[in-house]
């Protein structure tokens, strides 16, 4: 079993090296291992899945290889429930953002070559349980999505003036700022805690240590607020979705954004409760900023992508207020959040590509009437709208009624209000997304649209199917997720965070 | 397995059936639908002649985070719940059937019965509810399943457009009861019906009148009740069942079955049931006035909906539960019949909605002009109809507790027959205005006037014998009984009403001059709906739109700007990165990963 999760974790990377050897000229052989490599890596995930111990909240299938003991560095992998969910996502999106990637026809090579190395490096983030570990895949992430978005994005000209490479940059200029005030606050928390990476023991070591935790958790609550989009250190997201191909955005918005809400809970809260206790109030603030900042600006924008760009920055609020109630319920409805979101993302931005291939146009006013021609994928954009509304039925709606009701019985009127402007959101998400979908699908069909090809072949619909399946039966059966999600976050994450009397309610 | 699992679940296998296998066959997935409805009555029925102990299912436990938040997938059996199952499955399945006709030759005919039936699913799971949450989830469903019978025709502009504001309405009205329903919880600690009773003592009364108040906003969103009416009329651009459906016997019906059915939280309160009263009333009279200038058959009926919404929610603002859903249930009869009816005339007319384009109908369509007439007499409250009974009870509570309210209540009662009058006496009587139309005009097939003749014959007998009340009340009492001579005055009303439209339209070539001369600028402000959509679009484009565009202007230029200038000095290294990049050479690309990882392990383990 240790040896499946190491398996599942780095397949996609020993595929990545093997793709090196492949020739270029046979792409269809460099594809078929990417799509092998992702669906054996899923098929692996599902079965660790089956096989994990829901009573047991701590971490399971632990596999650990000294690398430089001397400098207390190990690569340690295992999971617990919050990695579990996360690691099951990351495997479900790669899988289909392979499968949609057929859309690249230039060097694709070097295509499948980063997306692996990409999907190798959020896997192993999440479930990494050595710090350098941490860090060092969530390097590995960060970069093949630059050179994908680099080298294969497109960004319809006029918007602003600005070019692919524009986003490119500045995407990861904020993502190198943010993974370098993070990779500070790892490096303190490296020398308080007795020179160890290991996060179990470094959370042994750190408590009592007399750290000032308040500056360190700014630091990692700041770095990796970067990567999560937290607002003001959004601006990157919705210009480097636009300007990235389908599968890099799926994986982008679906789950690389996570690694920056997951470095939050896994590292911050639990390793510096105290810190984390004198920054909540802010955090809750800068979510609704997100959720309703975010959601306005979304109601101007006109192309698609930046629609959901936004839209995303707009959800990673829900997460973070979620985070903020440092409260089980809250928290794990942030986990069960980023589950639900990262397979939405990657839905819509999957449907957006089918079209956007076809019509080389996404500019919302400019398509008119896409379901006559498309009603495959006019019904699934409407059901991951619908989603992404927060419609019963969907995951996102058990998760986020879980933020709600965490964040309210928090108490304070500060979360309080943050709760009434989070309700709100819903009802700005929906009012942006039921126009781009009514303008683009609905109302009369425009002629010039004629070319475009449905997704007739169950080869073609999969993908679409699969994301939209998972979204319904964790949305109808959220106890799939929640039952395993919970006693991790209150045994790993919260157990010192909130008051002892109320974590022993909580917990039981 | 409890047979009520199969009455709720089975509209959603049909839905799901016909969308993954039967698409392709019409004749299918039609079978399927109304087999769904059909077995949902049957079952129904049985449960209701069983008078006695009903047992609710054992719940599941859909949603548990350790003792602090249960949320349970129920359902409720009681004398309440089994009167909204036998009037949504009841009008339900005669839709269902007429549609069978109506939609014939459609090209999404297929598509048109899944959205029925998820939209049936929905409705049954309202009802059926056992708690706050499970009945959100049903509230959220039944949005969406109008939102797609609405814009069923999503190729026209309007039903795209319709189909939208009809769902961003209902959810401002949902973000209301969202946070009702969390401030309840956290003064009670559950979302349970069984269990909420008895805890609602414990808040102090300005609380609860807060989430009183807040959950009535639920209601009014879906029950369209003023100022969040404007989705209803928009929403007769669905096919004419959809409406019969949703806007008579089951969507709008919804809010004040919810009202009803959480009554234990709104009655304590005095200052909720008097902003429900008077928002009711405001509802009733508003909608009342606007239906005597509209000219299209369905929208009259939509206004009138509300109006008669207005009664019921007005009911409940009196402490009014039983008159409340006898009301309802009446109603759900009697407004089916009439959108049906005025469906079957639409079908004649070969999709003409217009009245002034009518006229002489009811030589052409016989059943269909006995049976609408029978449903405007049944909503203008005449005696022995149904509507006499429910809208006695509610204008009799109204003037035993506030006079003013009856006074409003009366007058809609008049303004009721009056544009019922209107329109009857223009579409069936006088000349036939399109001549062309009127000769290629026929009677439906029976196939859809079947349905007619069931709901008229129900708007007959619905109120008799006070069943409804008595049923819901277990056979006790009802509160002393009025003298029945009031009832019979109130009979003044609506036959004034009656006469005063006789008098200005039953003539061979009638028109609303004499009315447009009379009412003057009011007339204009009625006949605009008192200007409500332009109220609402002037908000959306100027406060909502300002606000949307300074926040993208503030994103554009204030943060975007600030974060990059920070990093201006990188831009001409970006430049040069970015010419590596392009390259395509897969050795650069080897070496900026090695790069990567060794300078980080350099810079922790060295450093």
């Amino acid at each position: 079993m240790e040896n499946l999760l190491t398996i599942a974790i780095l397949l996609p990377l020993a595929s990545a090296f093997l793709a090196f050897l492949l020739p270029a000229k046979k792409p269809g052989a460099i594809r078929a291992l990417a799509l092998f490599a992702t669906g054996v890596s899923l098929l692996l995930t599902l079965y660790i899945f089956s096989q994990f111990d829901r009573q047991n909240a701590g971490y399971q299938f632990v596999k650990s290889i000294e690398w430089l003991p001397s400098f207390g560095i190990h690569l340690k992998f295992g999971v617990d429930g919050i990695s579990m969910v996360l690691l099951l996502l990351v495997g479900i999106v790669s899988f289909c953002g392979a499968l949609v990637s057929h859309e690249i026809h230039d060097r694709e090579k070097e295509y499948y070559i980063l997306f692996l190395a990409l999907t190798s490096g959020i896997s192993g983030t999440f479930c990494a349980m050595d710090m350098f570990f941490f860090y060092f895949f969530y390097e590995l992430a960060v970069i093949p999505m630059y050179l994908l978005i680099g080298m294969y994005g497109s960004l319809p000209a006029g918007k602003h003036g600005r070019t692919k490479e524009y986003a490119t940059m500045k995407l990861t200029l904020y993502l190198t700022a943010g993974a370098v005030l993070a990779l500070v606050g790892l490096l303190t928390m490296y020398y308080a805690g007795g020179r160890t990476f290991d996060m179990v023991q470094l959370r042994e070591n750190l408590r009592g240590s007399g750290l000032n935790q308040k500056w360190v958790f700014a630091a990692l609550l700041f770095g990796f607020g970067f990567l999560a989009s937290l607002f003001p250190f959004h601006t990157w997201s919705p210009i480097g979705y636009a300007a990235a191909p389908t599968a890099a955005s799926m994986m982008h918005a679906g789950v690389l954004k996570k690694l920056g809400t997951y470095g939050i809970i896994r590292l911050a809260l639990p390793l510096l409760p105290e810190g984390a206790r004198q920054w909540v109030d802010l955090l809750a603030i800068l979510a609704c900023f997100n959720i309703l900042y975010a959601g306005l600006a979304a109601l101007t924008q006109k192309d698609w992508k930046f629609v959901i760009g936004y839209s995303s920055v707009s959800h990673m609020g829900y997460i973070m207020l979620g985070i903020a109630t440092l409260n089980v319920v809250g928290v794990t409805g942030a986990v069960l959040l980023m589950f639900a979101h990262g397979v939405m993302a990657a839905l819509t931005f999957s449907l957006i590509g089918f079209f956007y291939h076809q019509t080389h146009n996404r500019n919302v006013p400019d398509l008119s009437g896409l379901a006559r021609k498309i009603p495959f994928i006019g019904v699934c954009m409407v059901m991951a709208v619908m989603a992404s509304s927060g419609l019963p039925g969907f995951a996102n709606f058990a998760s986020e009624v879980m933020v709600f009701i965490g964040a309210w019985s928090q108490g304070s009127t500060l979360f309080r209000i943050a709760t009434i402007c989070a309700v709100w959101g819903i009802v700005v998400t929906a009012t942006y997304l039921l126009w781009a979908v009514r303008t683009s699908f609905f109302g009369p069909f425009d002629e010039k649209w004629n070319m475009l090809n449905d997704a007739t072949t169950l080869k073609q619909k999969f993908p679409y199917a699969l994301l939209l399946v998972v979204l319904l039966v964790v949305g109808f059966w959220p106890r799939t997720l929640i039952d395993i999600i919970k006693p991790s976050v209150a045994k790993q994450v919260l157990s010192q965070t909130v008051e002892p009397k109320t974590a022993m309610v909580e917990t039981r | 397995m409890n047979p009520v699992w199969i009455i709720l679940f089975a509209p959603l296998c049909a839905a799901a059936v016909i969308t993954l296998l039967t698409r392709k066959s019409q004749t299918f997935s039609a079978l399927i639908s109304c087999a769904a409805i059909l077995t949902g009555f049957v079952i129904t029925m049985q449960l209701f002649l069983q008078k006695g102990e009903w047992v609710s299912p054992a719940p599941l436990q859909w949603l548990v985070v350790g003792d602090l938040v249960k949320i349970e997938f129920g359902a409720t059996i009681d004398r309440l719940s089994i009167l909204m199952l036998l009037v949504v499955t009841g009008v339900g399945s005669a839709i269902h059937i007429y549609s069978l006709g109506y939609m014939k030759g459609d090209p999404g005919f297929s598509r048109f019965f899944a959205c029925l039936s998820l939209f049936t699913f929905s409705m049954l799971g309202i009802v059926l509810s056992n708690n706050f949450i499970q009945i959100f989830i049903f509230w959220e469903l039944v949005g969406v399943s109008s939102y797609l019978l609405i814009g069923f025709w999503f190729e026209k502009h309007s039903a795209a457009e319709a189909g939208k504001k009809a769902f961003l309405t209902n959810r401002i009205g949902d973000f209301g009861m969202m946070l009702g329903v969390l401030l309840l919880w956290t003064n009670t600690g559950t979302f349970s019906f069984a269990e909420l009773p008895a805890k609602i003592a414990a808040i102090p009364a300005g609380t609860l009148s807060v989430i009183g108040v807040l959950i009535f906003c639920g209601a009014v969103g879906k029950s369209a009740q003023f100022p969040l009416h404007v989705w209803l009329p928009d929403a007769m651009e669905g096919p004419t069942p959809v409406s019969a459906l949703i806007h008579a016997a089951t969507m709008v019906a919804a809010g004040v079955y919810m009202l009803c059915r959480v009554s234990f939280v709104i009655l304590p309160s005095e200052t909720a049931l008097t902003l429900i009263a008077w928002i009711g009333g405001i509802t009733a009279l508003m909608a009342a006035t606007i239906a005597i200038a509209q000219n299209d058959i369905k929208r009259i009926l939509a206004y009138s909906t509300l109006s008669q919404l207005g009664y019921m929610v007005m009911a409940v603002g009196l402490a009014g539960i039983t008159p409340a859903m006898f009301h309802l249930t009446t109603h759900a009869f009697f407004k089916a019949l009439l959108f049906l009816g005025a469906g079957s005339v639409i079908h004649a007319m070969h999709h003409e909605q217009d009245i002034w384009k009518m006229g002489g109908l009811w030589k052409k369509t016989p059943i269909t002009f006995i049976t609408f007439l029978i449903g405007t007499l049944a909503l203008a409250g005449v005696y022995p109809l149904s509507g006499f009974y429910s809208k006695d009870q509610i204008l009799l509570l109204a003037l035993e507790h506030n006079k003013v309210l009856f006074a409003m209540g009366a007058f809609t009662a008049f303004l009721t027959a009056y544009y019922m009058g209107r329109e009857c006496f223009v579409v069936f009587f006088g000349k036939p205005r399109d001549n062309h139309a009127y000769d290629h005009a026929h009677e439906s097939p029976l196939v859809m006037t079947l349905p007619l003749v069931f709901l008229a014959v129900l708007s007959i007998a619905g109120g008799w014998g006070e069943y409804v009340p008595n049923f819901l009340t277990g056979g006790e009492e009802l509160e002393a009984h009025h003298e029945a001579w009031k009832g019979f005055a109130l009979l003044l009303v609506p036959a004034a009403g009656f006469l005063l439209s006789a008098k200005i339209y039953l003539k061979a070539n009638p028109s609303d001059a004499p009315v447009k001369a009379a009412l003057g600028r009011a007339w204009t402000w009625v006949e605009n709906k008192y200007y409500f959509d332009e109220l609402y679009a002037w908000i959306i484009k100027y406060v909502q739109g300002t606000i949307a565009t300074l926040c993208e202007l503030f994103d554009r230029w204030v943060l975007q700007k600030f974060g990059i200038g920070g990093l201006a000095g990188t831009t001409s290294v970006a430049g040069k990165t970015l010419r590596l990049l392009q390259t395509g050479n897969i050795q650069s690309y080897a070496f900026m990963f090695g790069l990567g990882v060794t300078v980080i392990i350099y810079y922790v383990v060295v450093k």
